[in-house]
């Protein structure tokens, strides 16, 4: 498939390995922050190839992970309770609430549609003027733009039984509360590709300035991730901080202006709640308040009571890269995809999911029976 | 292949709960439909039961269909359910002959819909070369179903060469696909509401005994187990056989076939091809030394001319299916939790 098969060539990652192999003379301890990578780098088996000193850790950049509990309860409890036709993408279905998750809601007969696109939400709405329609709004920089876009078009054919739960998070905080954090081995950071494509890479330069740390804007093809860690190798070798594009085939160092002008237009930057990390300051985006019509937490009485997360879960550990998922006590026993403990089992791209799934080969897991 | 069988005029053009009441509408139904498209000796008896004449050892099976939409690209739930039940039993080695149809129609359905996918039972059957011999007919209130469900049972007497068997799987043996993956799941997904998208994927719902029977003339022992993978795709057949035998199994990446437009939804989607379902597609696990003559027969075959070698039972790494990804990393194919979602980003 072209503009894929060229970044899975075996030749081309063996000569980045080798190439990685070559620089590195110490280890390293380098985070990918998107779910998305995590999933290529466990999925193609690249972390068994690399080399010893070369650490990779799995940041937060995993949106149905560290969407809050508490929004699901309420996505579940609008389903259940308010008769709303609560569209979604198809990942949150399965990520457990306090009581129950999206799809067993479903199961027990609430109208729950597994959506691509927001703006098909809004389509729905028109289709059923009586009903209420809710899109459940997650997801970083990458989703916003279309969500954005979705309640516009809403807001633009008058449409009073449309809205949204956001739980958008960004990228940009998320590194700095991993860097804030004293118990941090970070030395490095890929950030994620698609992200950029939408951001641009601007937001980027004071976080390499100020943690002095190199950040490489990277894809999620193989050789891509490859790449990308031989650029953070080579500067973290020479002693150097600066920030790389390594995705330059998609980004632009000023992303795309169309979506960036819809996102100013329909959000404001708010405190966000992360699963298994806490309340990170101005790290997600809530709608502007001439949209707030649109927003289904104001527009529906919810008040659902802030449920416990299990104390035995090291989510936040494992999300900030202080610890492995296989690390955990509990990881593969009493936690697994179907009996999730914490947010990164609950989706393929959450890091103990991603190992749990695909890393029985790893001599850590070989203890762990799937 | 598409049959001459112009719809019966009728004086109703809806299922209504009375088709189902085994009284007079239902007969009228039946006779001008069911037993007219799909008659043969047995069937026309019009007993509640076939009496068959089933000699040597008998394979039977039975397998349910709720397929949403019913029509889909490259075929309907009555092909599905007529090659479902048939690839069963060819899977056990054996020879389709019987089937039993039953079906559960929503109430509100067109008879114009129930006659396609009558139709497409028809059609099915003779391209097998099975007959039903059996059925029955209900309808559930509006709401209580989704159009029609469809459950088929099989019989077939086995292949004199066939000798299936998990046990015989050994070290060393050669995993054949006899097609492409993911072809099935993928048409269905482009068709299903809110996720649809533009494509000319057909689903490749098609009978496998004639393929696997001439597989079993010419090979017969060689073959020591086969499977189709449906539901779960085939990832989780393989990690139920590497279960079941205790052995591992080797896959490779880059030999699996799959057609670009396929390997192209799927990206999209954010799907592993290997979790797709798949209808037309069977997967043999052939001795070592046979496996280049099967492969060389195999893609002889109509429908199997993609036919590739994916892997290979190993001693290595016990009861785990180990795939080399295409840059040469490995991981271990696991079996899913549940139904594959798509993902956000």
């Amino acid at each position: 498939m072209k503009f894929l098969s060229e970044y899975r060539d075996p030749e081309v990652a063996r000569q980045y390995l080798d190439e990685i192999q070559k620089t590195v003379t110490q280890p390293w301890t380098i985070m990918e922050v998107c779910g998305g990578q995590t999933h290529s780098l466990v999925k193609n088996g690249i972390l068994e190839m690399l080399p010893d000193e070369v650490r990779m850790v799995h940041g937060p950049g995993c949106p149905v992970c560290v969407t809050p509990l508490n929004l699901i309860d309420k996505a579940v409890y609008l389903a259940e309770e308010k008769d709303v036709i609560l569209c979604s993408f198809g990942d949150m279905l399965r990520v457990p609430g306090s009581e129950k998750s999206l799809l067993e809601a479903k199961a027990g007969g609430a109208d729950i549609r597994i959506l691509y696109s927001p703006l098909e939400a809004v389509n729905i709405a028109k289709e059923n003027p009586g009903r209420q329609v809710v899109f459940f709004a997650v997801g970083f920089e990458t989703t916003a733009p279309a969500n954005a876009l979705s309640v516009l078009h809403a807001d633009r054919f008058s449409l009073d039984n449309y809205s949204i739960l956001t739980s958008h998070v960004l990228v940009p905080p998320a590194i700095r509360a991993v860097m804030e954090d004293e118990a941090t081995q970070i030395q490095g950071f890929l950030a994620a590709g698609h992200v950029c494509t939408i951001m641009g890479i601007e937001e980027y330069y004071p976080l390499v300035e100020q943690y002095q740390v190199p950040i490489v804007v990277t894809g999620f093809e193989p050789v891509d991730l490859l790449q990308g860690i031989l650029m953070t190798v080579r500067q973290l070798e020479s002693g150097q901080h600066k920030l790389e594009n390594q995705y330059a085939r998609m980004v632009k160092p000023e992303g795309n202006p169309n979506a960036v002008k819809t996102l100013k237009e329909t959000f404001d930057i708010t405190d966000r709640m992360w699963r298994g990390i806490g309340v990170i300051p101005e790290s997600g985006y809530e709608l502007k308040p001439k949209y707030a019509k649109y927003d289904a937490r104001l527009k529906f009485e919810v008040d659902i009571p802030e449920a416990e997360e299990s104390d035995s879960c090291i989510a936040g550990e494992v999300m900030k890269g202080i610890k492995k998922p296989f690390e955990c006590p509990n990881f593969g026993k009493q936690c697994t995809p179907e009996t999730p403990l914490g947010a990164p089992m609950v989706s393929s791209e959450g890091a103990c999911a991603a190992y749990y799934h695909f890393s029985g080969m790893l001599d850590e897991l070989n203890s762990v029976e799937p | 292949m598409q049959l001459q069988c112009p719809m019966p005029k009728l004086d109703f053009e809806v299922i209504t709960l009375g088709h189902g009441s085994g009284g007079l509408l239902t007969n009228r139904l039946l006779d001008s439909g069911v037993f007219k498209v799909l008659q043969n000796d047995i069937l026309d008896k019009r007993h509640d039961g076939a009496t068959l004449d089933l000699q040597g050892p008998t394979a039977f099976t039975t397998d349910s269909f709720v397929i949403s939409p019913v029509f889909f690209p490259g075929g309907n739930i009555g092909e599905l359910a007529v090659n479902g039940t048939v690839n069963d039993l060819a899977m056990c080695g054996a020879v389709p002959e019987y089937l039993s149809l039953s079906f559960i129609l929503e109430e509100g359905l067109s008879v114009k819909e129930f006659w396609e996918v009558l139709v497409g039972v028809k059609v099915a059957c003779e391209l097998a070369g099975v007959r039903v011999v059996t059925g029955d007919t209900k309808v559930v209130e509006k709401g209580k179903g989704d159009k029609i469900f469809i459950n088929t049972t099989g019989l077939g007497h086995l292949h004199p060469k066939a000798q299936i068997d998990i046990e015989r799987v050994k070290p060393g043996d050669q995993i054949i696909v006899s097609g492409n993956l993911a072809t099935h799941g993928m048409a269905i997904m482009s068709v299903r509401k809110g996720l649809e998208f533009e494509t000319t994927i057909e689903s490749d719902t098609c009978a496998l005994n004639h393929a696997v029977l001439a597989l079993l003339d010419r090979f017969g022992p060689a073959v020591h187990l086969l499977r189709d993978p449906t539901r779960g795709g085939v990832a989780t057949v393989l990690t139920e056989i590497a279960r079941d035998t205790g052995l591992g199994i080797d896959l490779q990446q880059r030999w699996l076939p799959i057609d670009r437009q396929v390997a192209g939804a799927c990206e999209i989607l954010g799907l592993d091809p290997l979790y797709v379902a798949n209808e037309g597609l069977f997967i043999a696990v052939v001795a070592e030394e046979e496996a280049e003559a099967v492969l060389a027969h195999l893609r002889e075959q109509p429908q199997c001319g993609n036919a590739a070698i994916i892997g290979r039972v190993t001693e290595d790494h016990p009861r785990k299916t180990v795939l080399t990804s295409s840059i040469g990393g490995k991981r271990v194919v696991n079996m899913l939790a549940g139904e594959q979602l798509p993902r956000i980003c």
